[in-house]
């Protein structure tokens, strides 16, 4: 001990950051990663230009953040502020999806589905456009300041750039009719909002797109800490295999070792997996928290594998007990289904189906009832007993629709809305405009022969006049 | 516990020194921070600096640094105050419209409700209750009985000028005699006609009364305002003293209070203290209490 301790000294508390120079590379990997980044990025940018008829009286655009009237719009669905609850549905789905992923594959998300790692391998591929592969980028900044470095810099923070403003620009055309707020930038007729909601995303983007890059999942992200935490012996990592791998030799010596009946491994420790790591690391250490698992290694490795005629897959999906388990000359096992996958399916399941029923039953005509406070009630000068109720109707459909407001639970009783006229049968017909709520003093008056309760219940019920929907709310009628 | 060691040992599964710092025998590997963090760190302090330059920061005797571009909460709040004013001016020129007008157009009924709602609480809650319930001596204005009539002309003319209010020439007035108090009847023709007024309403009497002197002394004292049949007059304001309503109580003991000593409410004459939109928005919402006819 004392004598490493000499020889290695102390690290320093604070250190400069090595910057990363993340080779390219082809294989399977690779392509998932460009298809979900293609499909990611095409939605985003898109995506507010598509158009959803809803009729005359509402947005047609497909999805809608509607934050002046307070509408959140996604193709045929419509939500109201008081229904947030289909966000926090979508959010602990979303929260046991990555559950589930880790449980199987790792960090599935970090890897291919990230916006970081997504915008990050975009900026990636513009800089390799302007400054080559690894090798150039890296001759290239340690040489001196030619005009062809300065071009190829200028050039490549400048597409950086663009791209980042494009974000921005793409996340506020979420927030407004897309094709306006376009033009309306264009013409530097948009609200102040608007233009600094792009500044900042543009900023953001290209710092943590363009220059900050790993470091944001190494220092800046707790997702790696949760999912240290989420992970198990089954899940599936990207592994080492070191079993088949070690002791690393190169070929000819491997060669020359199987020859004469020694062990020789297969890995010969040509250093593409790190070469090819956005992070910078050697996953041949093992698992570490620096590795977002994209898989660009078990590329890598493959096409090495594959040049010196051995078996693909010293690099892949796989578990460190099943190392283990092939050293001990047994049979790997793969697990995917065990309790935890299966309790989250079923979790998953659970959430989805009640914000699949919740929607499909959704009403489109609601009621609230606010009894008076005071007076709770009131004697009328026949001797009749008076309740006042502020009901509140709302009208979810894109039309016009008249309500009819009846009430039961009392005999005799009569119901009134303040200056709303009324049917032929004493129903008071609230008209609500389109997608919206009005509210309306209802008064609810007993007849005098009649002699309640202290307290009752009555129901309250408003019918679309024509449609025929309806909903109920039950309150009190109070009398002395 | 905690124990600081000198010597950085090194760990032997990970290669790498340790600060030193012990907990429970769970030693603290040294993994250099980046070193942008640290310049972050370092510039959110200078930014901080900007703080104290731009903004009021450092407390001094009596006030505190201004800052140089003059912030204050309170000029936002003067600035949103102002906005809000001038948004009720626009709204409160549509309420020059007539009384039937608003109230036949939702969107200036709104705000007319609104605005009188925000009124009825700051003026007539303190004596007519927070929904205009009323109490003994102060009117329900929910209700269908209404002394001085609950029509919007008739309402906003009591709000207007007030009721008993010396100086206003257009102020509800009416004065009750106090029979008791001024010698007009005596004690026992007091109890003679509270049972009667009770007869009227349809209460029970007293026992051991003669009400055969009733209907005469009604007749003489009391008709003249609240009518033969006691069904009062909106003109005088003098209650319906036949229905299940009344102001300051229907049994013997306030009656023969009433009749004694008499009784006459006064309201302030809102128009002497609020602009005359605001008195219409006033109206409006206390023709819709339930009352208004
Ligand atoms: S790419 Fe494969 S062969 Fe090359 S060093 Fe990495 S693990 Fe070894
Ligand atoms: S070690 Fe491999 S899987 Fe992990 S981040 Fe690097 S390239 Fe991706």
């Amino acid at each position: 001990m004392a004598l490493q301790e000499t020889e290695l000294g102390d690290l320093p508390l604070f250190a400069a950051t090595k910057k990363v120079y993340p080779q390219s590379v082809s294989g399977r990997y690779r392509r998932a990663k460009w298809l979900i980044l293609g499909l990611c990025l095409g939605v985003y940018y898109l995506l507010p230009f598509l158009r959803w008829d809803r009729g005359p009286n509402l947005p047609n655009q497909a999805v809608l953040a509607d934050l002046a009237n307070a509408r959140f719009y996604f193709f045929f669905i419509e939500i109201w502020p008081q229904e947030v609850y289909y966000f926090t549905g979508l959010l602990i789905m979303a929260a046991f999806v990555l559950f589930m992923m880790n449980a199987v594959a790792g960090r599935v998300w970090c890897g291919y589905l990230c916006p970081q790692t997504v915008w990050t391998d975009l900026f990636l591929t513009v800089e390799r456009f302007f400054e080559g592969d690894r090798r150039e980028r890296i001759k290239l900044d340690e040489g001196p300041w030619t005009a062809g470095k300065v071009w190829r810099k200028t050039a490549k923070h400048f597409v950086w750039l663009m791209i980042a403003w494009w974000t921005g620009g793409a996340w506020v055309l979420y927030f407004a009719d897309a094709p306006t707020l376009v033009r309306d930038l264009a013409t530097l007729q948009a609200p102040f909002t608007a233009y600094a909601f792009i500044a900042i995303l543009t900023f953001t983007t290209y710092a943590l797109a363009g220059i900050m890059r790993e470091q944001v999942c190494n220092y800046m992200c707790p997702w790696p800490r949760i999912q240290a935490a989420l992970t198990d012996d089954d899940a599936l990592n990207v592994t080492y295999r070191y079993d088949r791998g070690d002791p690393r030799v190169s070929v000819k010596q491997a060669e020359r070792l199987r020859k004469e009946g020694h062990p020789a491994g297969d890995c010969v420790d040509c250093r593409q997996c790190v070469a090819v790591c956005p992070t910078g690391i050697d996953i041949r250490d093992g698992a570490q928290l620096d590795c977002i698992q994209c898989g660009l290694c078990i590329d890598a490795c493959d096409n090495v594998m594959e040049k010196i005629s051995r078996p693909k897959g010293l690099i892949a999906y796989d578990t460190d007990d099943n190392v283990k388990r092939r050293i001990a000359g047994e049979k790997p096992v793969y697990n995917p289904l065990r309790l935890r996958t299966m309790i989250y399916a079923a979790l998953i399941l659970v959430v989805g189906g009640a914000m699949v029923f919740q929607l499909a039953t959704r009403r489109t005509i609601e009621m609230s009832v606010l009894h008076d406070r005071s007076p709770l009630f009131v004697r009328l000068s026949d001797g009749s007993i008076r309740n006042a109720y502020t009901i509140r109707i709302l009208n979810k459909r894109p039309d016009e629709r008249p309500v009819a407001l009846t009430v039961h639970g009392l005999p005799g009783v009569r119901i009134e809305a303040v200056g709303v006229a009324a049917t032929a049968d004493l129903r008071p017909v609230v008209s609500v405009a389109p997608d919206s709520s009005r509210e309306v003093r209802v008064l609810v008056t007993l007849p005098p022969d009649i002699h309640p309760e202290k307290t009752q219940t009555i129901t309250f019920t408003a019918a679309d006049l024509f449609a025929g929907e309806r909903v109920t709310a039950t309150d009190h009628f109070i009398a002395p | 516990m905690a124990q600081h060691q000198d010597h950085h040992e090194v760990d032997a599964h990970t290669g790498v020194s340790t600060t030193g710092h012990e907990w429970d025998g769970i030693r603290e590997l040294n993994t250099p921070l980046p070193r942008w963090w640290l310049g972050i760190f370092y510039a959110t302090i200078v930014w901080s600096v900007g703080y104290w330059v731009v903004y009021p920061a450092w407390p001094l005797i009596t006030t505190t640094t201004q800052g140089v571009i003059g912030y204050a909460s309170r000029n936002d709040i003067a600035r949103d105050l102002a906005l809000l004013q001038q948004q009720r001016a626009s709204q409160a020129a549509g309420l020059t419209a007539s009384l039937e007008q608003i109230k036949a157009d939702p969107s200036l009924f709104r705000i007319a409700m609104a605005q009188g709602k925000a009124v009825f609480g700051d003026n007539c809650a303190a004596c007519h209750g927070v929904g205009g319930g009323g109490a003994k001596g102060y009117p329900n204005l929910n209700d269908d009985e209404w002394l001085w009539g609950g029509s919007l002309g008739e309402i906003h003319q009591t709000l207007q000028h007030g009721i008993r209010v010396a100086g206003d020439a257009e102020t509800r007035i009416s004065q009750m005699p106090a029979f008791g108090k001024d010698g007009v009847l005596k004690p026992a023709e007091i109890r003679v006609v509270a049972n009667h007024v009770r007869a009227l309403a349809g209460l029970p009497t007293e026992r051991g009364v003669d009400l055969a002197k009733g209907p005469e002394l009604f007749a003489t004292n009391c008709a003249a305002c609240h009518g033969d049949a006691g069904k009062g007059n909106k003109e005088l304001g003098a209650p319906n003293l036949t229905d299940a309503i009344s102001l300051y109580g229907m049994d013997m003991a306030s009656l023969t209070e009433t009749l004694t000593n008499s009784r006459a409410g006064v309201m302030p004459a809102w128009g002497q203290r609020l602009d005359p939109t605001t008195v219409k928005a006033l109206t409006l919402y206390v023709h819709s209490l339930g009352g208004g006819q």
